[in-house]
């Protein structure tokens, strides 16, 4: 066997396996209920054993038919961008708003293709600003601005 | 005369100074984010969503729908002057627009957009005040198979109006499903997916899931290709069209706004397919199809018509059925659940200033759009040579601030992260997440709905058969799956799909 079309093959082979878990996990957990009175498992189980079967069909589709390679990841954004966010929500208690936007910026800029100190202290700062005037004083939204210890 | 009475609550609601305000604010935003690639009105409505919960429901929706309406506005500068579509619905004014600058007749093309956009804005008001008070009546009589069933059919159409292969989008759209049933199950109290974390007892915020698939998902993309982007500045002088010009774009601005009246109704419609349709009709028509991808003004008219026309009507089926047709009326649902309506026929009776001064808002936004744009488009222009670099952080300072501010809690922002990194394995495996978007939101009422329908016909699967009008939209389904299906019209779409993403 040899996957003629990547994009297809993969594509196929992550319905199956989330079709697959949600409807054993369903099934195994949950009851099923009859037709007449759902049970909780009932629509997940259907769904999930759906989802498995179309992606048996694109998964066969990726064996059978010539097609593109998956394009290559770029691994650098993917890890620093999301990273970044993670690290604001979590540093937003501990530091303030003023801590986990300066980790945001600071961590999702170095995941681009430049990175120079300077003008991202200063995209830091007039973002900061400009979260601080709206967000805080404007929306009155319940951000602690500085970090905890100092306050 | 009804309408004329209810578009007058509308106006008395929409000429008051805070509503004129939120719809400034919405389409000036939209505008911007039209004219800046790489973000669309779904991240921004994402990610405005939860503010709205601060203003009255009104303001909320005036606010959201100039976002969508604004912002095919932007895109078609853009698309003329930079080459550049700011927005998906506006690739195909590229073609023409661009020659068009490049020939020194940037302010035509920019006028007859913006004209034409106005144009089929009233017009489309004009349609959703006409046609929406009888569906919502004929809605008020579903029951909850009819409901099903006419789910079953948006979620079909949409699928079929998604890019690229078919079953894919199905399976997106069940995966939609499924990711929806996350949460407390409704009928039994239990707790279902939820892997003992508390914070998803209640389910995945869909803002959430918008976010990381349309918001940092992308960005993630947009960071691959390099940042290059040349400005073709040359002044944009002689803003007025000819008499010929005129006389060449009124043909394309009517049948654009037709047809892209009628797409946007569709499910799975709106702006985007509305453009493509009307510039491949144009085409077709024209006397000078050689012209086309020239220069042609015609190439610029017809679709930036249509897709202010798709823009608009994609709302009826939003405002009269609660069924979302695309993934920014999936989030209009969204805010009005916030504001603690449910949507559905009966918004309409039970709050006519909410509706009526939604689409008179409309109207007043499109004259808005026509005479601000027109002066400001130097500003908008400028904008554009912010690099890249600067833009994206901030984007997701905003979105992150935006998800956080949901309940003050970390968790949320992770789970946007990973929908982030979801959202980008699917661009690279071509995966469409719109559909996913529409699974997502109408999962708990599909389940809900198909409940209760069992229960009402005794657990009898062919009650969706036999009700005339849940008949009529599982025949609709069936058609509209065996038509893609055939070989001939599926190789069209194909073709129809490449020619737009060139």
């Amino acid at each position: 066997m040899k996957i003629k079309s990547p994009k297809e093959f993969w594509s196929g082979a992550m319905f199956v396996g989330v079709g697959m878990f949600f409807l054993i996990w369903a099934a195994t957990h949950y009851q099923m209920g009859t037709a007449v009175r759902m049970g909780p498992a009932y629509f997940p189980v259907v769904l999930g054993g759906l989802l498995a079967v179309l992606g048996v069909a694109v998964l066969l589709e990726g064996l059978a038919l010539e097609g593109p390679a998956v394009p290559q990841f770029h691994f650098r954004p993917l890890i620093l961008i999301s990273a970044g966010c993670v690290a604001y929500g979590y540093l937003m208690k501990p530091l303030g708003l003023v801590g986990a936007t300066a980790a945001l910026v600071f961590i999702s800029a170095y995941g681009g293709h430049e990175f120079k100190w300077k003008e991202v202290t200063i995209l830091y700062i007039v973002l900061m600003a400009f979260s601080w005037l709206v967000f805080v004083k404007g929306l009155t939204l319940p951000f602690p601005v500085w970090p905890a210890a100092f306050e | 005369m009804d309408i004329l009475n209810n578009l007058i609550i509308g106006f008395q609601v929409a000429l008051t100074w805070t509503h004129l305000f939120y719809a400034l604010v919405g389409v000036l935003l939209g505008t911007l984010i039209g004219v800046l690639p790489g973000i669309g009105p779904v991240a921004t409505i994402a990610m405005l969503l939860p503010i709205t919960f601060n203003l009255s429901p009104v303001a909320a929706l005036i606010m959201l729908a100039g976002i969508y309406y604004g912002a095919q506005y932007g895109g078609s500068t853009t698309a003329i002057l930079v080459n550049i579509p700011g927005e998906s619905s506006s690739v195909v004014t590229c073609l023409d627009g661009y020659q068009m600058a490049r020939q020194g007749r940037a302010g035509p093309a920019l006028a007859v957009a913006a004209l034409g956009s106005f144009f089929a804005g009233c017009v489309a008001t004009l349609i959703i005040a006409v046609a929406a008070p009888p569906l919502a009546e004929v809605a008020l009589k579903f029951g909850p198979s009819e409901y099903f069933s006419l789910m079953v059919f948006g979620l079909v159409a949409a699928t079929v109006l998604a890019h690229g292969s078919l079953i894919k989008a199905i399976g997106m759209v069940v995966l939609g499903l499924l990711l929806g049933i996350i949460g407390t199950d409704v009928n039994s109290g239990v707790l279902r997916f939820t892997f003992d974390i508390p914070e998803l007892s209640d389910g995945v915020g869909f803002v959430i899931v918008a976010m990381g698939m349309f918001g940092t998902a992308e960005i993630i993309a947009n960071l691959e290709l390099k940042d290059k982007r040349e400005i073709f500045t040359s002044k944009v002088s002689h803003l007025y069209p000819s008499m010929a010009d005129f006389k060449r774009s009124w043909g394309p601005v009517m049948r654009g706004t037709a047809l892209g009246s009628f797409l946007g109704i569709l499910p799975g419609g709106g702006a985007l397919l509305a453009s493509f349709g009307a510039y491949t009709l144009e085409k077709k028509l024209s006397r000078y199809p050689e012209q086309f991808g020239k220069g042609a003004i015609e190439g610029v008219a017809a679709p930036e018509s249509a897709n202010n026309a798709g823009a608009q009507t994609s709302f009826i089926p939003m405002l009269t059925l609660g069924i979302p047709s695309n993934a920014v009326m999936a989030l209009m649902i969204g805010a009005l659940m916030i504001q603690g309506i449910a949507p559905g026929p009966q918004v309409m009776n039970e709050k006519p200033q909410l509706f009526w001064g939604l689409i008179a808002s409309m109207w007043v936004g499109n004259l808005m759009l026509v005479v601000l744009n027109l002066p400001l488009i130097g500003m908008w222009v400028k904008l554009l040579t912010v690099p890249y670099r600067y833009l994206y952080p901030s984007i997701l300072v905003f979105m992150a601030i935006g998800v956080f501010s949901l309940s003050n809690n970390p968790f949320d922002v992770l789970v946007m992260a990973f929908f982030g990194v979801f959202g980008y394995i699917c661009v690279k495996l071509e995966c469409e997440p719109a559909p996913l978007i529409l699974g997502f939101i109408l999962g708990p009422l599909m389940e809900e709905n198909l409940r209760r329908a069992m229960l009402l016909s005794r657990g009898d699967p062919f009650v969706f058969f036999q009700k005339p009008i849940s008949l009529g939209f599982m025949i609709a389904s069936a058609i509209l799956l065996v038509l893609v299906a055939l070989p001939a019209i599926r190789k069209k779409r194909e073709e129809a799909f490449v020619e737009e993403a060139k």
